[in-house]
């Protein structure tokens, strides 16, 4: 984007404050104007890539809200190439999947298919080029032979994975939704989030009855849910992703 | 005609005049589709509503969005408080108990801090919001039976309705820390719907199989006997329904078609829940049957 919409900086906290300066929020509607598409509204909340970055610091996610996109994109594509996997499992018993967990991670596996696809298909449309590539998966520290890991086990099981991913997935999004300028993504990820959140909820209580929100995930005091920054949630993610991510820049 | 210039020119009247099209976060959607259309016979018109629109009310204040949300917190403590108090929640199993006493606790937590975030902006927090009694005692089990006659129906429909509740005004705290703590409760409301869902037999995500699938709260808008300014909230103006949970249409992308991969119309619905409108929320098909002493 030729257009530099400047962040909103100490705005955050002055809850009574117009959400752009004047002379900001004009150049937003001279930028929709250059390119007359409707695409080009969803887009100006973002500032431009700083593709500058030093060439180490990995593949960079973008900045502004394509930078929020890609990097719900990145974890989406993580979610659904774990849960393809768990779809192709059969179910066994012992340290297999139940059936009815099996049939309900199958579900599961289709709704982060969706987020997946729907996320590529939003950016390829409201941000032609700036996509995220393909990542590839690393679940060498998954055992999908267990359904829960032992003590003596290294290695997660299914259901420790699907844990891990869920409430990543649910702090990801809550602590990214203040960084989306655009009020329709916020939408779309307030509407994603619940379902994650869901899922951790449901994957919980497979691994202790009980713990769907439990002291450890949500605050016994406040009753709040966990919220990350980008860069520690990729940090989070890392370890399951080859390429390595350069979320730095999300959402500025 | 020159769109732009106009704006630039009321802008220099009116230096908020972009920040009032902002607050009407519903313009930003109309825009999007006329431009698409690029229907540029249509654009007087629509310019006119536009500008209509801009001005034709102040923007919700965060104390508004906080008031609502602690008034639904009180409704759901209120709730629980009436299942605990309950000879139904006695003969429940412990398992059973322990996570309504979980829940509870966190509806507590939730209603103290939103209090205490809307002391903090100088407002006094709402209060008295309950659980009609009389439609409490129509609850005659804990968990089996008919869904609206359990006290785990009803909360399944709270849990959810909330979830959506929380959705439709987030919007209104874009860009916020206020929005941050707005949605690390609402996520938790999606855990407890879960959780509640587990516990009737039911999915914990929106499925044309539940047993409530058909109930007004998943199916359909307003109806009747909408209950705008109990306890002094505000509620925005409201036009049109919003989406029902069966919609398989996010962002314009149809889910089931659009994507490439084909999905079914279960999957495309429960991958997204929806928001609901204050109006909607309060109106007599939703959670304002249930408010009242």
């Amino acid at each position: 984007m030729s257009d530099k919409i400047q962040p909103r900086g100490s705005d955050d906290t002055t809850f009574a404050q117009p959400l752009y300066t004047p002379i900001k929020r004009r150049s937003f509607f001279m930028y929709a104007g250059a390119t007359a598409g409707a695409t080009a509204l969803v887009l100006a909340g973002c500032s431009d890539d700083n593709e500058d970055v030093a060439p180490n610091n990995g593949i960079p996610l973008g900045a502004g809200d394509v930078g929020v996109l890609n990097y719900a994109y990145a974890l989406e594509q993580l979610e659904a190439a774990f849960y393809a996997q768990v779809k192709a499992l059969t179910p066994v018993g012992g340290t297999g999947l139940a059936q009815i967990e099996k049939d309900y991670f199958n579900e599961v596996a289709a709704h982060e298919a969706i987020h997946r696809d729907f996320f590529k298909a939003a950016i390829n449309r409201d941000a032609p080029g700036k996509i995220l590539q393909n990542l590839t998966p690393n679940f060498t520290n998954i055992d999908f032979t267990k359904r829960l890991k032992s003590a003596s086990d290294t290695r997660l099981g299914v259901l420790d994975a699907a844990k891990a991913f869920e409430d990543l997935g649910v702090a990801a999004y809550n602590g990214a939704g203040k960084l989306i300028k655009t009020p329709a993504y916020l939408v779309i990820a307030g509407q994603i989030v619940s379902v994650e959140a869901r899922h951790a909820a449901y994957v919980r209580e497979l691994v202790t009855p009980g713990s769907f929100a439990s002291d450890d995930i949500v605050d016994r005091v406040s009753g709040l849910d966990k919220a990350m920054t980008p860069v520690d949630v990729i940090a989070a993610a890392q370890g399951f992703i080859m390429e390595k991510l350069d979320a730095s820049t999300v959402g500025k | 005609m020159d769109f732009f210039k106009i704006i630039d020119q009321l802008s220099e009247v009116d230096a908020d005049v972009l920040g009032r099209f902002d607050s009407r976060r519903a313009v930003f959607g109309s825009l999007g589709t006329a431009a698409k259309r690029s229907a540029l016979a249509a654009a007087p018109l629509f310019l006119g509503a536009l500008f209509q629109k801009a001005y034709a009310g102040t923007t919700a204040t965060p104390v508004e969005v906080l008031q609502y949300a602690l008034a639904l917190e009180l409704f759901e403590q209120d709730f629980y408080k009436k299942v605990q108090a309950s000879a139904q929640y006695t003969t429940a199993s412990a398992a059973d108990k322990a996570a309504i006493d979980q829940i509870k606790r966190h509806e507590d937590a939730h209603a103290t801090l939103l209090a205490g975030a809307i002391r903090g902006l100088g407002a006094v927090p709402v209060t008295g919001v309950t659980f009609k009694q009389a439609a409490f005692a129509g609850l005659v089990t804990f968990k089996t039976g008919p869904a609206a006659t359990t006290q785990l129906g009803v909360a399944q429909l709270l849990e959810d309705t909330g979830v959506r509740a929380y959705k439709g005004r987030a919007g209104e705290l874009l860009g916020t820390d206020l929005l941050t703590v707005a949605l690390q409760i609402h996520s938790v409301e999606g855990r407890h719907a879960a959780k509640i869902r587990g516990m009737r037999g039911q999915r914990a995500w929106v499925n044309p199989a539940d047993d409530l699938a058909a109930h007004p709260v998943y199916t359909s808008g307003v109806t009747a006997g909408s209950t705008p300014g109990a306890f002094g909230l505000v509620v925005p103006p409201y036009t049109a329904a919003s989406p029902r949970e069966d919609n398989t249409v996010q962002s314009n992308v149809p889910i089931t078609t659009g994507l490439g991969t084909p999905y079914t119309a279960a999957d495309a619905q429960a991958s997204f829940d929806e928001f609901l409108q204050v109006a909607e929320v309060l109106d007599n098909s939703r959670a304002g049957i249930f408010i009242g002493a």
